[in-house]
């Protein structure tokens, strides 16, 4: 009996669409997150995250509309991101459905939004999410530096520090993309999730550049990570999630199998 | 037609565990409130919670219609309690600098950094620093300790969702419905007469949640 490591799939969500075309066989209408969202549910997915890629206000309506629907019909944690920048956008996020939400720019423009998010909703629904690029390469002295929108803004703030800073903060959980991996299909940056879970004391996700099975295996393995995220190996139907947990499973790391 | 009543203490997401109840019951109506009248004559009343369990009790004193209608209705009728809801039963809780608690349920509620901290065997739930990563978040299995109607269905040792800080420790065995383990074992689920409360958040277990639910609303409140 043990806590089992999670797997995530990511939806990337504009303007109430799924993008990064979803290739099930047997889903009516691939754009659609509510669907995709069910198929992800019924492979045994442990949590669904959707990230709102565009996150202008008119849009910000349409994601609250997709939780509400996921909400009404699929019963495991739903955690959203994007354009988080009020303690009403959390608000509204949680009243439609959500049970986390996901803070990147906000908390970097403003590391004291994510103390008040955490007193006031509590920090099991805050999640702070780390976008970081490797900096410096030196074996015996590494450095990653956290990057907004999209890895085009660089910040100066060194990853660890931040990730530290964050859980004193109140994050409950983190969210860990390398910008480097993100879309390279080449894994995880097990250097940087290793860094940060030797060294907070909340819950990482690693995040950025599955590719393979062996690549989700390895972030917990080797990274040391609680839970791992991955879009496109389940979008494109190369894998499902069953699949990723079966995989896991056998290299003797403990996951949520469905009993039926 | 059947009312299912869930109270409103200003805490969690009570969205989820009001579409959950309505996903899995036909002819019934769920609806979300603080209004005493409503919760006292709740044919089934849900007590959830999420956060800080200080500011969920400064909800319940600070209205006192509120405070004596979940009184009554704890005494009689089916009440399901879910995190908050379990923890809030008990004596005492660690949280918010020492909260009194309902004291309807025989124990404590401690903080897992509190307790001595071991790595789970063959598990990494536990970074370098050997400590318990916090909160308890993730599935984690529940053995059943007690048969009860609520189990019907449900497998034992099967999977459900945590997300929490504090954690119940019981005193009385036959209080103690399911047990999780998450560095040492605690209470996953308790129960007394016509109360059960959970821990973990069966409007987020997926399956298994879902069937506990669907039992909760079949139950007559007896045990």
């Amino acid at each position: 009996m043990a806590l089992a490591k999670r797997i995530i799939p990511c939806l990337d969500v504009d303007a109430g669409r799924v993008v990064k075309g979803v290739q099930f066989v047997d889903i009516k209408d691939a754009g659609d997150p509510v669907e995709v969202a069910r198929r992800y549910d019924s492979q045994g997915a442990d949590e669904i995250t959707f990230l709102d890629i565009t996150a202008s206000s008119d849009n910000r309506d349409i994601l609250i509309n997709v939780v509400e629907q996921v909400a009404s019909e699929v019963f495991i944690p739903l955690t959203v991101g994007g354009g988080i920048r009020e303690l009403s956008d959390i608000h509204k996020m949680l009243g439609a459905g959500a049970d986390k939400v996901s803070i990147n720019t906000t908390a970097v423009k403003n590391p004291e939004f994510i103390r008040q998010a955490s007193e006031h909703f509590g920090n099991q629904c805050i999640v702070v999410a780390i976008d970081a690029k490797q900096v410096a390469h030196d074996a015996d002295n590494p450095r990653w530096e956290i990057f907004t929108h999209g890895g085009r803004n660089a910040t100066g703030l060194d990853a660890l520090e931040w990730s530290k800073k964050m859980t004193q903060y109140g994050a409950g959980e983190l969210l860990v993309t390398s910008m480097d991996r993100d879309g390279t299909r080449n894994g995880y940056d097990i250097a940087l999730v290793r860094r940060i879970t030797d060294n907070v004391s909340i819950p990482v996700i690693a995040s950025g550049g599955v590719g393979t099975l062996e690549h989700l295996a390895a972030g917990v393995i080797e990274g040391g990570a609680d839970a791992v995220l991955a879009a496109s190996i389940f979008h494109y139907g190369e894998y499902t999630v069953e699949q990723a947990k079966q995989f896991m499973a056998d290299r003797g790391i403990t996951v949520r199998l469905q009993s039926s | 037609m059947a009312r299912i009543v869930i109270a409103d203490l200003g805490t969690g997401n009570l969205r989820s565990v009001s579409k959950a109840l309505a996903f899995v019951s036909s002819d019934t109506e769920v609806s979300i409130t603080a209004q005493a009248d409503i919760i006292e004559s709740a044919d089934y009343l849900v007590l959830p919670g999420q956060g800080a369990i200080g500011t969920w009790f400064n909800q319940l004193n600070s209205d006192t219609a509120l405070k004596t209608a979940v009184s009554r209705r704890l005494n009689d009728g089916p009440v399901l309690g879910i995190c908050l809801g379990l923890q809030a039963l008990y004596d005492h809780s660690e949280e918010n600098g020492g909260t009194q608690a309902l004291g309807i349920l025989s124990g404590r509620v401690k903080h897992f950094s509190t307790h001595p901290q071991h790595q789970i065997a063959g598990q990494t739930n536990a970074g370098k620093t050997g400590k318990l990563k916090i909160p308890h978040m993730g599935w984690n299995q529940v053995s059943k300790c007690i048969d009860h109607p609520l189990w019907h269905g449900i497998d034992d040792n099967e999977w459900f969702y945590f997300v929490h800080s504090y954690y119940v420790e019981s005193d009385i065995k036959n209080q103690v419905m399911g047990e999780c383990q998450y560095g040492n074992r605690f209470t996953a689920a308790a129960g007394s007469r016509n109360i059960f409360a959970t821990q973990f958040h069966p409007e987020k277990s997926q399956h298994a949640g879902l069937q506990m639910l669907k039992n909760f609303i079949n139950w007559n409140g007896s045990f």
